[in-house]
């Protein structure tokens, strides 16, 4: 199963390396990571997503917590939750495609941010699977380019993540 | 006011260190020359690198503190990647300063940088780079704080040689404490699960309990004998933790896992219920997992949460230190209304006792008249009473030496358990016998490992070192032939040592003493002699019977039952 675990890490050099580390040393996946420092300059926020059953989950998180500089952690898979992933797309659009291409850009909320006579740039924001259902929608043939930013999130409700 | 070098070594010396070992090279000179000008820290001039971390780990197991390691960027600091892994796997507390270049030349592939950081990342507790020079006395303690504390384990701090400039000074003060926010190693178990564990061990009809190098670590093996003596249980011990429990002591059915006792294993095997205290249920002691004690209810004490359930997934996880969570234990045996029941216990240890005559550690003595390793070990037994620091090397001489010595004492068996470093016991047996000049420390090595760092007996001479030397020699890399024998229809790739040196004349060359033993009857009156030689190292070299093996070995991807007896012989 996926999970999205959410971590508050000490801004600190080389913090950032040993998380990584840690997912190659042991042999677990990252599927997505995003990092940037939150309104407490001495704390990141780190967003990952990972596969793995329940064990393996439980393992992660266990040796996450064991690095020093992770302040705290929480696995937001496991509540109700909001999940954001921004994904800027390039996607052929010649003439016969134009309108057709817009239409499928409106109907997923997203802006047409850049024009040229055969292209269009998309810029989508959404949970992972709002962005891969776009891209089946507009047709794998017709995509050049994507970068995704990965997913961050937040609990929903009272729920915060804090010192 | 103080140079950053002044101040590292000052906090050296606030912090209590009275040892540090290590090698001098360019980026670490201003600190040498701190410890040059002042006398309170000694410093061991080491041979190669890799041995200062086995000293400073050997003086950590020996001592239950923290061993330091000073050495200069680049190869200085890459030759400690091993000692610092094999510390790392056994949780040994230790504190390696590396020197590294400038500052500003960081990242341009100056001369002799390597980023040790990155280098030693996936083996260190943690690492600290020193970014200012103010920050000296605060990031020291922060070290020793975290690699004695908790779980236990090697600390890394990189120190960039404009960190430590003479004449550059600053304010020292050393911290009374330290506070890491997001470091909070537990103190206390939970009380339900604790309950939980103790009611399950009451009811036990066929309880075992499996304890490990953690119980050491933890400074709880007084507790441990306590207990178990009250419930009456049998104990086995892993590898790492043998001498928590005293050896000699009924209770005691012997080390499990691969090379374990053939009672230990059937026990475990059988149990209906387990307490595991500070082990791991690592893979040389499970054997396949799937297989694992079938019948068991398992508890398991630990303070390192991400031991618990890691490979066995266990009923009833205890987060916590072993000390406290023992005494708890034991109160709430003490106190309960419900005890062992007598008739079932008796039933099991008769059960014990029968699997105890099936093997009890016997073995072939060779008609041809060669020496067994294992009547080597039962001999250094019977000089020693078991009143001794043994280190070891790796291989079949480390499983004996773990088969046919009794450990009485905690901290008194020295071994690379987890990492399983050959070239580990002799600088180890050197790091004992600095802090322990009038105790009797004998390193059981054998003629393949010894090589892997022999340059120590250089040390050894300069410091007046008196360690004992034990070389099994089987002529061979004797562990790895007994696989190829076992696997590899006896195919000895590369398992030769064809060109021994005469050791003798080595250790003489260093101005040791050098004796070589080749017939059973010089074995005792030789090795009396060379244990007699208080202020000498002697290097005792024991020709063996090549052809040994280590049995009872647990059959490859089986449970923990299925064990070869001898050669020829499989339960
Ligand atoms: C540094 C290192 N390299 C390789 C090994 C693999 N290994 C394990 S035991 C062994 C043989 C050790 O030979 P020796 O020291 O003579 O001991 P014996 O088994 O003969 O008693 C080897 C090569 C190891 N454990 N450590
Ligand atoms: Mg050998």
């Amino acid at each position: 199963m996926r999970h999205i675990l959410s971590i508050l890490l000490e801004n600190e050099a080389g913090a950032l390396s040993r998380v990584v580390g840690l997912f190659s040393q042991r042999n677990y996946n990252i599927e997505t990571l995003t990092v940037a420092p939150t309104e407490d300059p001495s704390l990141s926020r780190l967003t990952l997503t990972t596969n793995g059953d329940d064990r393996m989950i439980e393992q992660i998180t266990k040796q996450l917590n064991k690095l020093i500089e992770v302040v705290k952690l929480v696995d937001l898979s496991e509540g109700d939750h909001i999940e954001r992933d921004l994904m800027l797309i390039k996607v052929k659009a010649s003439d016969g495609q134009r309108a057709e291409i817009k239409r499928c850009a409106d109907i997923f909320r997203g802006q047409i941010v850049d024009v040229t006579s055969s292209i269009y740039t998309v810029q989508l924001v959404g949970a992972s699977s709002k962005l891969d259902a776009f891209i089946d929608a507009v047709g794998d043939a017709n995509v050049l380019e994507t970068v995704r930013t990965g997913v961050s999130g937040l609990a929903r409700g009272e729920k915060v993540l804090t010192l | 006011m103080l140079s950053g070098a002044d101040m590292l070594v000052r906090s050296l010396q606030d912090e209590g260190v009275e040892y540090i070992y290590g090698y001098p090279g360019g980026s670490a000179l201003h600190i040498y020359d701190a410890v040059f000008r002042q006398d309170k820290v000694k410093h061991v001039l080491v041979r190669h690198e890799q041995a200062a971390t086995h000293m400073a780990d050997g003086f950590a197991r020996a001592t239950g503190k923290p061993g330091v390691v000073l050495v200069t960027s680049g190869p200085g600091a890459t030759n400690t990647i091993t000692g610092i892994a094999t510390a790392y796997m056994d949780s040994i507390p230790m504190v390696i300063i590396s020197g590294q270049v400038m500052s500003h030349l960081i990242g341009g592939d100056a001369f002799q940088e390597t980023d040790m950081m990155g280098v030693s990342r996936p083996v260190v507790k943690h690492s600290l780079s020193v970014q200012n020079p103010a920050d000296i006395p605060s990031i020291v303690k922060k070290a020793f704080h975290i690699a004695t504390t908790g779980r236990p384990g090697p600390v890394v701090i990189d120190v960039p040689k404009d960190m430590t400039t003479p004449g550059e000074e600053y304010p020292y003060e050393y911290p009374q404490e330290v506070n890491i926010r997001s470091y909070n190693p537990p103190v206390r178990g939970h009380a339900g699960q604790i309950r939980k564990a103790v009611d399950m061990l009451l009811q036990a009809k066929r309880p075992m309990i499996y304890s490990g190098g953690g119980v050491i670590l933890g400074k709880a093996s007084e507790l441990l004998v306590e207990m178990t003596r009250t419930l009456g249980y049998p104990i086995t011990q892993t590898l790492m933790g043998l001498g928590a429990y005293p050896g000699s002591d009924r209770q005691f059915i012997g080390m499990l896992g691969m090379h374990g006792t053939y009672e230990s294993n059937m026990a475990m095997h059988n149990a209906d219920a387990i307490l595991a205290i500070g082990a791991r249920f690592d893979d040389r002691v499970t054997n396949n997992i799937a297989k694992f004690c079938p019948d068991a209810q398992i508890a398991h004490i630990d303070i390192d949460p991400s031991s618990i359930s890691k490979t066995v997934q266990v009923d009833i996880p205890i987060v916590g230190p072993v000390d406290s969570v023992l005494s708890e234990m034991i109160a709430l045996i003490k106190e309960s209304e419900v005890q062992p029941d007598k008739e079932n216990l008796s039933d099991w240890w008769a059960q014990i006792d029968e699997w105890r005559k099936r093997h009890g550690g016997r073995y072939l003595t060779n008609e041809k008249g060669l020496m067994k390793p294992q009547q080597v070990v039962e001999c250094l037994q019977k000089l020693t009473g078991g009143d001794a620091y043994i280190t070891t090397d790796v291989g079949q001489h480390q499983m004996f030496a773990a088969q046919y010595l009794r450990f009485e004492q905690p901290n008194r068996w020295i071994t690379s358990g987890g990492l399983g470093t050959m070239g580990f016991g002799f600088p180890a047996a050197m790091g004992v016998q600095l802090s322990f000049p009038d105790e009797t420390v004998v390193c059981v090595t054998g003629e393949g490992s010894i090589q892997m760092n022999i340059q120590e007996l250089s040390t050894c001479m300069q410091y007046n070192i008196p360690v004992k030397i034990l070389n099994i020699n089987n002529q061979s890399l004797g562990m790895v032939r007994q696989w190829q024998d076992m696997n590899y229809e006896s195919r000895h790739s590369h398992s030769y040592m064809e060109s021994l040196p005469d050791f003798i004349k080595l250790a003489e060359a260093y101005g040791h003493v050098g004796m070589k033993i080749e017939k059973l009857e010089d074995l005792e009156p030789m090795m009396k002699k060379a244990l007699a030689m208080k202020d000498k190292l002697v290097f005792i070299d024991v020709y063996v019977d090549p052809s040994e093996h280590v049995y009872p070995m647990q059959v490859p991807t089986a449970s923990m039952r299925d064990m070869w007896l001898s050669k020829t012989e499989r339960t």
